[in-house]
């Protein structure tokens, strides 16, 4: 065991400890250092936590997982490498999330795997990659998202902007790239059908992670009398747009995709109130188990520079968990056909794994800054709190497929 | 008429932000002829310092302190570092900084963690200063207009005005002159290092609450300063505060614009569906600097107002 | 003067000079590349060869660009990247079985990746090449972010994000290889590092070869002798680019993806960082360097979560201190032994050793300690059973013993080498 692995073994010892009996192996695949290694570490906490507490619990079949790391630098190439490092030591179950075109390299990689190793499948559980693609033309029955994709996010976004009948005109401000090109078409189509009557007054793409200062944009957004902005803009984007945005003493609601990500609420303080919205697929402050308040409390003692944000990372967990139990093996493809279809309850309701295109359907909520909230972020006083009409039910969420999956053969 | 007026204070500021930053970089680089990767690098430990110092006394102490110890730091860099490398000649020195860059930001990460750090405009500055065609335009960019405005006229009389400028100018051109005339060539390169960087961390100071202060601030400023330095012609300051002006109004002009391609070039018959047609011009703004840097370099490599090519 | 020789021919090697710096090494990378799959490596293991059979010449091709040319640029893996996609392309359509391309072999692609890759270097080389020194090194970083920026506007040739990916196992089959298990693609890799190496070994000995290190050193005098410099630099420029481009056609096969970032600077530094830590002014530099580097960059992220840092450092401490790289510190101390006092030497280099270890030694407890106070999730730095934590005085002595004690030794060294009479 390399002495990183030891280390944070260290920190999550019943994972070292209880590792003497059999043991699944997973990998984590994701940056855990340089400019986006915040990122990658905020929802490998999550799973290290989330593995601990299984092997706390007795395991999965009584077996004890053990959770190795691996970074890949945001790069697709990289990752390849890492994803066979992984596959040797032993791994069968990748995670993996920061970056379409890296999840798009994994996919690809495992289907090729797969095809040319049978008996030694792996299964590639996504967290985070939103590209609606994986889970319609390019589907694959080794790739399970746990994450609600961009369409989807989109549909809760125009579904809460139904409801909001003061919101007449809509600005759409993007990167330039396949994924911001995509949210900025979801919107346009699916406003036109769910408020025919809204102007989309501005649908603006820019260069990706090269713009230093937003504010000619928020300029150009004012002046064309926007109600509401959605973006799907992450990392600095975001954080810039953002903080251009308070400071023009702006009111128009930003609906965004990555609002709640590291370090965004504190670089804007309480200029996010009522500024900034994020949809997720759950939220901290929301009415809970103390079951659930336990696990925050405890992710957030163990690991404080970082929020408990990645919900889905423990979901991911313990469907694994209960698939495998269902299917009474580890086996990835065992496992895979018993995830199929599964309905799993969750402390924000129920998360169900779509059979036909293996993309969870789970609630959305539509979240702004306060600071009357239960649990603050970044380390400071403001929170998330769910806008009114903000719950969107998984139903009205769900996008159709055009996944037609080539299944191997049931074990 | 609204975009025009934006386009203009916006442009302003940033180019005035960006000729603090390049004014350092450019009297480093006519005095040793090396282009300082890590320049940048000191622009973000200003913003570090200044978010320390604020959180522990005022910002208007941090101001005036966080720029001076950024300025030690460059002068320590220069003495231990970049004079040893001199002699491996320009490459080695260039590849020095570059290497420097990444230390910096790594130790940055590990002292002040790898999230952004929540350093705040000063309260008595938080608030906005006029509001035109419905937006408010907030008094802390004023602030910053005249923090730069001062530091050029400070400069430009130090250099221009005093004795010591004389001899720094003199040092630059002719450094074995200046050295026969009994001056310490050595310790003046040494000075204008420090100055250079304290001015770039002045810039970090005033511009790291209104933008990020995060690790990954120096990576985001870095490559738009050299352009700047370039575009503006080596050893003119003259020149990188036109230059520093022109990217920004260009920047900030070219957002504004939502012509695409198809539109200006219609005479050719360019489809608006295709993927060139397609392009607009304000998504190519944050490009345009570096469009305008390599054209400079093919077709006046000497710079705006460079006196000498590259 | 009257010992000067008069005879050229005295000045040639000997046959047996020849045989020991030309041949042999070249014998035994055959040798080392014949052996590897004899030792059963884990794919894993044959995962990181084939990133560094594609490091090795790309950083081959930097050099001479570098080394050889003494153009410094901070966007060469924009040719790379241009010659890489070019072969995603054909083998899309070797695929698709269009044209004349579903006969053409997958094994050649990195042929394919050479013209592109010299096309591209030929065309920007036209205009950038013009001039030598700072002017070139910032044209090709403005070129590299043009072209990375306009990489993500054009979606059919760049894929966007994603990338473009395609499978290699499509085509007619050469030398009995499908291409599609590892051990195949070893041996591809194994050919075309082979090709790479003697042919760009062959080049510095070529007219253009010597031309272009002339005009690195002196372009006036080169002038003066009736060539052009702005003409030498663009072709070795294209020539450059080219070998790039036969980098990124390995890489094409070995992945089959490539996307946008493979023409950023972030590549176009790392290449850089490979060839001047290897030294830049041997031809085996870039070799040590991309096998060093790779092997850093893929497996130290398992050991230490500081691993930037350390290879931060060690650039600035090869720039600082051994300017001529690993290649000068290996032949360098090669020459020591066989030199006159090899024992004064090799004690000398023995004790300087020790320094080097022991402060290095001091600097890995600080960073490890550090990274842990740092990250706050309560871990501590436990190597081999010990126990550093950040408020320990034994780990702060830990730190700053061994960092004196090696400085020390070091700076005696220094001051004894001074006082000897050269």
């Amino acid at each position: 065991m390399s002495i990183k692995t030891a280390a944070l073994a260290a920190a999550v010892s019943a994972v070292a400890v209880t590792a003497a009996q059999a043991e699944i192996k997973m990998a984590f695949i994701d940056p855990l250092s340089g400019p986006f290694g915040p990122s990658g570490e905020a929802a490998y906490t999550s799973y290290l936590l989330e593995a601990e507490r299984i092997n706390e619990a007795g395991g999965v079949n009584g077996e004890m997982i053990e959770l190795t790391g691996y970074d890949n630098k945001v790069n697709p190439k990289e990752s390849l490498v890492q994803l066979q490092k992984a596959i040797d030591s032993g791994a069968r179950y990748i995670f993996q999330g920061n970056g379409s075109s890296v999840a798009a390299a994994i996919i690809d990689a495992v289907n090729k795997h797969n095809k040319r190793n049978p008996g030694d499948e792996v299964l590639f559980f996504n967290y985070a990659a939103v590209t609606p693609a994986f889970t319609n033309e390019s589907c694959s029955f080794w790739h399970f998202r746990f994450d609600a994709h961009a369409d989807m996010k989109m549909a809760a976004i125009t579904d809460y902007i139904r409801s909001q009948d003061d919101i007449k005109k809509v600005y759409l401000i993007g990167q330039d790239y396949i994924f911001g090109q995509a949210v900025a078409a979801a919107a346009e189509s699916q406003l036109t059908e769910k408020r025919p009557d809204i102007e989309i007054v501005g649908n603006e793409l820019h260069p990706l992670g090269k713009v230093k200062d937003f504010t000619p944009y928020i300029q150009k957004i004012i002046s064309s009398g926007a109600d509401a902005v959605i973006t799907g803009n992450w990392g600095a984007d975001m954080q810039l747009l953002m903080k251009a945005a308070a400071e023009s003493g702006s009111d128009i609601p930003y609906m965004t995709f990555y609002g709640g990500s590291l370090g965004a609420v504190s670089a804007l303080g309480e200029g996010a109130m009522d500024l900034l919205y994020q949809v997720s697929e759950g939220i901290t402050n929301l009415e809970a188990s103390d079951e659930q308040y336990e696990l925050i409390e405890t992710y957030k003692e163990r690991f404080p520079e970082y929020d408990y944000y990645y919900h889905r990372a423990h979901v991911a967990m313990r469907m694994f968990k209960e698939a495998a139990e269902k299917a009474g093996s580890v086996d990835p493809i065992a496992v895979a056909y018993a995830l199929e279809g599964m309905v799993h309850q969750d402390a924000y309701g129920p998360v169900t794994m779509r059979a036909e295109d293996h993309q969870a359907q789970q609630n959305l909520y539509i979240s702004t800054v306060s600071d009357d909230v239960k649990y603050g972020v970044d380390n400071i006083e403001l929170g998330w709190k769910v806008v009114e009409g903000g719950e969107i039910d998984a139903s009205v969420a769900e996008q159709p497929t055009t996944c037609e999956m080539e299944r191997p053969e049931k074990p | 008429m609204e975009t025009i007026v934006f386009a203009l204070l916006n442009g302003v500021i940033y180019g005035l932000l960006l000729f603090m930053l390049s004014s350092g970089l450019t009297l480093i680089f006519s005095m040793m002829g090396v282009l300082n990767f890590a320049h940048a690098s000191f622009y973000m430990l200003g913003a570090y310092f200044a978010f320390t110092i604020s959180g522990s006394t005022t910002f208007w102490i941090a101001l005036f302190v966080a720029p001076v110890l950024v300025g030690l730091v460059g002068a320590v860099v220069e003495r231990y570092g970049l004079r040893k490398v001199h002699a491996n000649g320009h490459v080695a020195e260039l590849l020095f900084t570059f290497g420097l860059a990444y230390l910096i930001e790594e130790i940055v990460k590990i002292v002040y963690g790898k999230t952004a750090v929540d350093y705040r405009i000063p309260d008595l500055l938080n608030f906005p200063a006029f509001t035109i065609y419905g937006a408010s335009f907030p008094a802390y960019r004023i602030f910053m207009l005249f923090i730069a405005i001062g530091m050029l006229i400070g400069l430009w009389y130090l250099l221009k005005k005093t004795r010591a400028g004389l001899i720094i100018q003199a040092a630059l051109t002719h450094p074995h002159m200046v050295g026969h005339l009994g001056h310490n060539v050595p310790l003046i390169f040494m000075t204008v290092f420090g100055i250079g960087c304290a001015m770039a961390g002045l810039a970090g100071v005033i511009a790291g609450n209104i933008f990020v202060t995060d690790p990954a601030m120096a990576v985001q400023m870095g490559p738009i300063v050299f352009v700047v330095v370039v575009v503006g012609g080596i050893g003119s300051l003259e020149g990188a505060f036109l230059a520093s002006l022109l990217i920004g109004l260009i920047q900030n002009f070219a957002v504004g614009i939502n012509a695409s391609f198809a539109e200006i070039f219609w005479f050719t018959g360019l489809s608006p569906t295709s993927e060139i047609g397609d392009i607009t011009i304000s998504s190519l703004a944050p490009v345009m600097p570096f469009l305008l840097l390599v054209l400079m370099l093919i077709f006046r490599p000497r710079g705006l107002m460079g006196e000498q090519e590259l | 003067m009257s010992d000067a020789t008069q005879n050229h021919a005295d000045l040639a090697p000997s046959t047996g000079a020849k045989f020991r710096q030309r041949t042999l090494p070249i014998l035994i990378f055959v040798a080392i590349i014949l052996a590897i799959p004899m030792t059963d490596p884990s794919r894993t293991m044959l995962t990181l060869i084939h990133q560094m059979a594609i490091n090795i010449v790309f950083a081959l091709a930097y050099n001479m660009l570098l080394g050889k040319g003494g153009m410094l640029s901070f966007g060469h893996a924009v040719y790379f990247g241009l010659g890489g996609y070019f072969c995603m392309h054909v083998m899309n359509w070797i695929e698709e079985g269009s044209g004349i391309w579903g006969s053409y072999p997958t094994f050649f692609l990195p042929v394919m990746g050479f013209v592109a890759g010299g096309l591209a270097a030929a065309v920007i080389g036209s205009f950038s090449c013009r001039r030598a020194g700072t002017t070139f090194a910032m044209i090709s970083l403005g070129v590299a972010e043009l072209v990375f920026s306009g990489a993500f506007m054009f979606d059919s040739l760049f894929g966007g994000e994603q990338g473009i990916n395609g499978d290699r196992m499509n085509g007619p089959e050469v030398f009995g290889l499908s291409m599609g298990p590892m051990q195949d693609i070893y041996w591809f890799m194994a050919f075309w590092t082979v090709v790479g190496i003697v042919a760009m070994y062959a080049f510095t000995r070529t007219p253009l070869g010597r031309l272009s290190e002339a005009t690195r050193d002196n372009p006036q005098r080169v002038q003066f002798i009736g060539y052009n410099p702005t003409r030498v630099r663009w072709l070795v420029f294209t020539i450059s680019g080219a070998f790039a481009g036969l980098a990124g056609g390995m890489s094409a096969v070995n992945y089959e993806i490539f996307t946008p970032e493979a023409l950023s600077l972030i590549p176009s530094g790392f290449v850089l960082i490979m060839a001047y830590v290897g030294g830049i002014t041997y031809f085996a530099g870039p070799i040590m360097g991309a096998i060093l580097l790779t092997y850093m960059s893929s497996m130290m992220s398992d050991f230490t979560e500081a691993w930037l840092l350390y290879l931060g450092l060690m650039f600035v401490i090869i720039v600082m201190y051994a300017p001529r790289g690993i290649a000068g510190i290996v032949f360098g101390f090669w020459d020591g032994l066989r030199g006159a006092q090899s024992g004064e030497f090799l004690k000398r280099t023995l004790i300087q050793l020790a320094g080097c270890l022991l402060m290095l030694l001091g600097l890995i407890v600080l960073v490890e300690v550090s990274i842990r106070w740092s990250n706050g999730w309560g871990e501590v730095f436990e190597p081999y059973g010990m126990h550093f934590g950040h408020d320990s005085i034994l780990t702060w002595i830990v730190i700053v013993v061994p960092i004196v004690a090696g400085a020390a030794i070091l700076r005696y060294l220094g001051r004894e080498k001074e006082e000897m009479p050269a």
